[in-house]
């Protein structure tokens, strides 16, 4: 992830177009800042800097957002006792992007120990952004008392159930969904079934050129079910999901970008702005993985993106903070 | 009346001795000078020791080691505690007799059970 590559490789990607090899190499660039565009079963590829040389005009689609995810407020041991200070510098580096975003997705874990204050001191730094509108998912350090009450008192006004809830937005459909309540022992993520029925009902109407943004705390494909990273009835929800042309899928969790792309379907996990957790089996458990202070920043990041206009998918890229 | 002091003295040392950790089990609960105690480490998102097994009356304390929040919760909703943060801990005490399988609500991956003889 903080491996930089020549940018010379890209272009022949412009020409190549979709391979198999090309892909994964966009895939591992994804964050240093590369950004990975299917148009109609065409891969294109674009380094961030050649990015600022495109005029506005090329690059600003229709939507622009960004995502950040796991902020921890309250965390405080030793693989960083500033969290705040990170997410502050993520705000600053959303703030600094060349199409300023319209909103922001927040994909949970927003404090660390669902204590009000640690609610209160996110949105207070939140408010420094230049997107002013932040649309919540709770991860499942937002509702360890009472259901969840505290988060949802906060950010769940129009929601149904434990939460979930969609909008639109310049054509784009939202869905938030909430995947952290009624875990079983030994289980992964769960939905629940009440869910599932509304997932079903709300997406049934709309048509299948409608851009789909599903966002969720927990993966919702199979990262690594050995340390909880995936959801039990996912599928289901994907099932409903599958007659669109475009789906993305946007969740936090994990703590390291990863990104995956099924048929319509591009999955794709955001850094955490709090601290790095190891990749998938590299370490005996999931837990705040300790890096040299210098090298802290550059293992946390924000998602920004963008819906291009004439693309069909949405055009995802990691920053990181470094 | 060396030996028999000596046989007193080493019963009373074993009966002392069973209100500690794990000895506990040996003991008919009768025999008990004080409530017996057994404690669970949790670290590195797991339990240890993933079962445990102590006496009826036995008071198992968790202890949270790891630098992440975690929960003790029994699938049969027989006990459940409160979040515990790095250092903190949470108690109850076994009175009946079961296998009691438990887990943590927050990690769910993370699973343990206490047998009670």
């Amino acid at each position: 992830m903080t491996e930089k590559k020549k940018d010379e490789i890209l272009h022949d990607h412009n020409r190549d177009g979709i391979d198999r090899r090309g892909f994964l190499k966009c895939m591992a660039w994804a964050g240093t800042g590369a950004l990975c565009v299917m148009q109609g079963g065409v891969l294109k590829s674009y380094s961030m800097s050649r990015l600022s040389e495109m005029t506005a005009a090329d690059m600003a689609g229709e939507l622009s957002f960004a995502q950040i995810s796991d902020s921890h407020m309250g965390f405080n041991k030793a693989a960083n006792t500033d969290v705040a200070g990170t997410l502050k510098a993520a705000i600053d580096k959303i703030n600094a992007l060349p199409v300023a975003p319209e909103f922001l997705l927040h994909t949970g874990d927003i404090s660390h120990l669902s204590k009000p204050e640690e609610f209160d001191a996110v949105g207070q730094i939140l408010k420094g952004a230049s997107a002013k509108d932040v649309f919540y998912v709770p991860g499942e350090h937002d509702v360890l008392n009472d259901d969840g009450k505290e988060y949802l008192e906060r950010f769940g006004k129009g929601a149904t159930g434990a939460g979930w809830y969609s909008f639109e937005k310049k054509g784009v459909h939202f869905v938030g969904l909430v995947n952290v309540m009624n875990l079983k022992a030994g289980g992964l993520g769960s939905l629940g079934h009440e869910q599932l029925e509304w997932l079903e009902k709300d997406v049934k109407p709309l048509k299948a050129s409608t851009p789909i943004v599903v966002f969720a705390h927990i993966p919702l494909w199979s990262v690594y079910p050995e340390w909880g990273w995936g959801t039990d009835d996912s599928a289901q929800a994907l099932g409903y999901l599958k007659k669109f042309g475009s789906v993305t899928v946007l969740n936090g969790h994990i703590h390291q970008t990863m990104q995956k792309v099924e048929g319509n379907v591009t999955f794709h996990t955001a850094a955490s702005t709090a601290f790095p957790q190891p990749a998938p089996g590299a370490a005996p458990s999931p837990g705040p993985m300790k890096v040299p202070a210098e090298q802290l920043r550059s293992l946390l990041g924000i998602t920004d993106v963008k819906l291009v206009r004439g693309q069909q998918a949405l055009a995802v890229v990691d920053s990181s903070l470094a | 009346m060396r030996r028999r002091v000596c046989v007193a003295v080493a019963l009373a040392a074993m009966l002392a001795g069973g209100s500690r950790a794990g000895a506990a089990g040996k003991l008919p609960a009768s025999a008990q000078q004080k409530p017996a105690m057994t404690e669970v480490k949790i670290d590195n998102f797991s339990f240890g020791p993933a079962t445990t097994t102590v006496a009826v009356g036995t008071t198992v304390t968790w202890v949270n080691r790891d630098d992440i929040p975690h929960t003790v919760v029994s699938t049969d909703g027989v006990f459940k505690s409160k979040v515990m943060d790095t250092d903190e801990k949470f108690s109850f005490t076994f009175s009946k007799a079961g296998t009691y399988t438990y887990f943590c609500s927050i990690h769910p991956k993370m699973t343990g059970t206490v047998v009670v003889q």
